[in-house]
């Protein structure tokens, strides 16, 4: 039993195999997540893209300000902490990126005024950092045992000069891409939650890009 | 670093995720028992036998509903939502089943684990008095808000007679208005109005915050655990549904190691604890 509740606790700890590719620059980086290794927040996950890693931790549902309370639903709060420096404007979109995700699945109508933090800290950036935390992210929330409709998992491509797809790029993929974009998908049916895009790209490789993250989605899965 | 959980364990969940995912259907709440379920899928419950089929000439009763046959009555229990006929998952865990006592389908509910505890009518909860403001102790359970009690909740209590309760003192109570709208609040007596060990706990002894999965494992009917302690030391505890364990042995130096095996306990199989165990009773 108490193996059992430990299989539970580190959920998804260890690596996933990696799905198999569709075409040569398809296949995604080895990716691992462990939780359940920080003891202060409810609920804590390290999740591991290639070289890119991000550690989560969950505080909630907590006590909220009276200022930010919101009567009929949970208040729910992401920082975002780069490796080094200070969190500028970038950190700040990427955290509503992230907000407006979690928002969709937590269930925040059986908390009324309580406050559900996500406090996500860049361990080391490689590429494809806002999937990573939108993995972390959920990982996290799963193991602080805050209700959710659904799991999500956060996918990025790059699509280079050539229009050849990329998936879960590098930072020197990121760089040399004409436009890169990062989609988060549900774990029920693979509906887009949210979507990311930057750089040039006809309405086609659009839905190539999201067929493609829809495809590896499951796989992500797994892990949960 | 945890290091990484069994492997049957881990192939188990694997194997369920896959099959969920890549189906995306909804399972038969009967087939999942005991397995490990995500949020988002959705459970199917078994349907109603006809118990009064047939009547003496060979009647049928008289059916409402367009065809489909009714379901049966269950209770949906921590980690289930209803989402029209079907039951969606809100929380990680084991999907457990409990047979009914009488008529109906049962409970079905989620095995999770928890960090976070969320008031819940009925509970028993160690709680610590925070503020007095006026008629009421405002006592933190570890909620998102402290929970109210009143001076007048506790044993022999009149106007004239109030308890002895300072700020920072612990109290053993129960919750008796906790739902996701209102202020919990939580009384000292039961409903005959007698303490029935709930109050302010005494002095000394040493207050440790646990897992709510580690509490439910140790209340459970067939613990173990409680009774070997019991035969180690002699000792006072108290368990708090909201994860919170109050410790007190004869001296500072038991009481610690009591601590310490109990945090200890819900990572420790059960020879590894039957090993710490003999070796402390040697000592």
């Amino acid at each position: 039993m108490e193996i059992a509740k430990r299989a539970d606790a580190e959920l998804g700890a260890g690596t996933a195999a990696e799905p198999g590719p569709r075409s040569p620059g398809c296949s995604l980086r080895h990716f691992a997540c462990e939780q359940n290794l920080l003891s202060r927040p409810d609920g804590s996950a390290s999740f591991l893209q290639g070289d890119t890693s991000v550690l989560a931790g969950v505080y909630g549902p907590a006590e909220v300000k009276v200022s930010k309370e919101i009567f009929n639903k949970a208040t729910l709060e992401v920082i975002l902490r780069p490796k080094i420096g200070l969190p500028g404007v970038a950190e700040k979109s990427r955290e509503r990126l992230i907000r407006n995700t979690c928002e969709a699945v937590v269930l925040g109508a059986l908390h009324p005024r309580t406050s559900i933090t996500v406090v996500l800290q860049v361990v080391s950036d490689a590429g494809s950092l806002l999937a990573c935390c939108l993995n972390a992210a959920c990982m996290a929330l799963v193991d602080a045992g805050v209700p959710m409709r659904a799991l999500f998992c956060g996918v990025s491509c790059a699509l280079d000069s050539d229009g050849n797809l990329v998936l879960g790029p590098t930072t020197k993929q990121e760089k040399e891409a004409r436009a890169i974009l990062t989609f988060a998908l549900d774990s029920v049916e693979q509906k887009l939650l949210m979507s990311n895009t930057k750089g040039l790209y006809s309405d086609a490789e659009l839905q190539q890009c999201l067929a493609a993250a829809q495809d590896l989605s499951p796989g992500f899965g797994q892990l949960g | 670093m945890p290091e990484a959980a069994t492997t049957p364990a881990m192939a188990e969940v694997l194997s369920v995720g896959k099959e969920s995912v890549a189906g995306c259907r909804a399972r038969v709440a009967h087939n999942v028992l005991n397995q490990v379920v995500l949020p988002g899928e959705e459970l199917v419950l078994p349907e109603h036998e006809d118990v009064d089929g047939l009547g003496g000439a060979g009647e049928q009763p008289l059916r409402l509903n367009s065809g489909a046959r009714p379901r049966l009555r269950v209770v949906c229990g921590p980690g289930l939502r209803r989402c029209g006929d079907r039951l969606l998952v809100t929380k990680c865990g084991r999907l457990r089943h409990k047979e009914p006592g009488g008529g109906g389908g049962g409970v079905y509910w989620v095995d999770s684990q928890q960090k976070r505890y969320v008031p819940v009518k009925g509970d028993h909860v160690i709680g610590i008095v925070i503020a007095k403001s006026g008629d009421i102790f405002k006592v933190d359970v570890g909620g998102s808000e402290p929970a109210s009690l009143s001076y007048l909740a506790f044993e022999g209590a009149t106007k004239r007679n109030r308890p002895n309760v300072q700020v920072g003192d612990l109290i053993y109570g129960q919750c008796v208005v906790a739902n996701k709208d209102m202020e919990p609040e939580m009384v000292c007596i039961d409903s005959c109005g007698r303490a029935n060990g709930m109050g302010v706990i005494g002095q000394d002894g040493l207050l440790f915050k646990v897992t709510l999965g580690l509490i439910r494992k140790l209340l459970a009917p067939d613990c173990e655990i409680v009774q070997e302690l019991g035969k180690l030391y002699p000792l006072e505890i108290v368990f708090g549904m909201n994860g919170r364990i109050w410790v007190k042995a004869k001296t500072i130096q038991q009481t610690l190691i009591l601590a310490n095996v109990l945090e200890a306990c819900e990572h420790m199989t059960t020879d590894q604890r039957k090993q710490i165990f003999a070796r402390l009773a040697e000592s």
